[in-house]
């Protein structure tokens, strides 16, 4: 147990050291957010209507971008190999990657969010749905996009290759999260909410099979 | 500790690389594995630790008694945790201080043995913990390597080219610290070009003879 607290605590403070892209998905999620007044126009009637759209398109190519370095770079350095014989389960140790890159590019995206409605001419109510709808999301995304990460660990260049095989399943949560945001009823909510709890449920277990696959 | 390999033979991308390979080691003994690039060597230590699944052949395993208690049954299969593997990568994570690093393989499965401050001094690196592993040298990473297998105690160590990159202190050192290793019990396997400092109890020559 603490081997598994303190992989997750050591995934949140290499993501957020010199060059580990913490930040990088918030910066890419507040380009997305600046640039698109100046394509679609500065009506305000227009931008808050596809608000939620935005927030949410923007939300998951920031979370997808930083997936590729999850299990890369401890292939690289050799660390997946000790990670194998540390005698934690492999699919606890996805899992705690996982929880933590979650945590590391996860958070700022949620503080950033509220800003970018803003930005975006939300009232603070449509913000706070937003926000929520984000932070039931954002599990889903990661644990879905952790398969991805996972297999493509052998091919020494994953790269965007990760954010676009996955892409797809995630299309779902997208959808969902887009309707909770908007919508009147809490159903949408809850059907995102069983999303992550699915996800946390198989990404970790699917994860473990592709590293174990990716061993030899 | 004993460690018994029978007939194992292991295969790369369909080329057999060796079989019909069998040793046993039994406490305190250490095996020095030779033999030419690609003869197999990474990939035996790795087909023992569990990294690499062996194409035929048995790993047996019998761990040792603990206070009193009378010795496990023997295992068949990989050794996993109760390895430790060093291979060519140092599995440093470069904007980390040095222990930070370490911190993370002090919880591994295992007795935990050493503090990282005295695993630190023991590889000649004390004062250096809370620099970044990114500025250390390819020698200083190598004996960071070397201190992660002080942390926990595991009774087989599997080490790959440990000399890599060692000046003539460190080879010594890495010496001293198997010798510290089998004297308490342990087994050793090390894969090699370089002389060791120490005496093997048996050398295993992989491949054919140089030519």
């Amino acid at each position: 147990m603490t081997l598994f607290l303190a992989l997750v605590r050591q995934t949140i403070r290499a993501a957020f050291g010199q060059g580990g892209g913490a930040f990088t998905g918030l910066l890419f999620y507040f380009s997305v957010v600046a640039t698109l007044p100046f394509a679609i126009g500065p009506d305000p009637a227009t931008l808050s209507r596809i608000a939620p759209a935005m927030l949410w398109l923007g939300a998951l190519l920031a979370t997808l971008f930083g997936l590729d370095r999850l299990f890369q770079d401890d292939r690289d350095d050799g660390g997946l190999d000790l990670l194998v014989l540390s005698g934690l389960p492999l699919s606890l140790v996805v899992l705690a990657k996982s929880l933590g890159h979650l945590v590391a590019t996860g958070v700022p995206l949620l503080l950033g969010a509220p800003l970018f409605g803003l930005m975006l001419g939300l009232d603070a109510g449509a913000i706070g749905w937003n926000v929520a709808a984000l932070a039931l999301g954002l599990p889903a995304l990661t644990f879905i996009g952790a398969i991805g990460a996972a297999l493509m660990v052998p091919l020494r260049r994953g790269g965007l290759l990760v954010a676009v095989l996955i892409l797809p399943f995630t299309v779902p949560v997208l959808i969902f999260g887009v309707a909770a945001a908007g919508a009147e009823t809490s159903q949408p909510m809850l059907l995102l909410s069983a999303l992550s709890l699915a996800a946390t449920v198989l990404g970790p277990a699917a994860g473990a099979a592709a590293l174990a696959a990716a061993l030899d | 500790m004993r460690l018994a390999i029978e007939r194992l033979a292991v295969e790369r991308g369909g080329r057999p690389l060796f079989s019909g390979l069998s040793f046993t080691l039994g406490p305190g003994e250490l095996l020095v594995v030779e033999g030419r690039n690609g003869a197999g060597k990474s990939s035996l230590l790795r087909a023992i630790a569990g990294l690499l699944h062996p194409s035929e052949g048995t790993i047996t395993i019998q761990s040792e008694a603990i206070a009193g208690r009378t010795a496990p049954q023997p295992e068949q299969g990989p050794a996993g945790p109760l390895c430790h593997y060093l291979g060519h990568l140092d599995a440093l994570k470069p904007t980390l201080s040095l222990a930070r690093n370490l911190r993370l393989w002090r919880h591994v499965e295992g007795a935990p043995d050493m503090t990282i401050e005295t695993a630190l001094e023991m590889v000649g690196l004390d004062g250096l913990g809370s620099l970044p592993a990114a500025w250390l040298s390819a020698g200083q990473k190598r004996r960071a390597a070397l201190a992660r297998l002080l942390l926990v105690r595991r009774p087989l160590w599997l080490l790959d080219e440990p000399t890599a990159a060692l000046d003539i202190a460190g080879e010594a050192l890495l010496g001293g610290l198997i010798v510290r290793h089998l004297s308490a019990g342990g087994v050793a396997i090390v894969a090699t070009h370089q002389p060791l400092p120490i005496p093997a109890s048996t050398t295993l020559m992989l491949g054919a003879p140089q030519r």
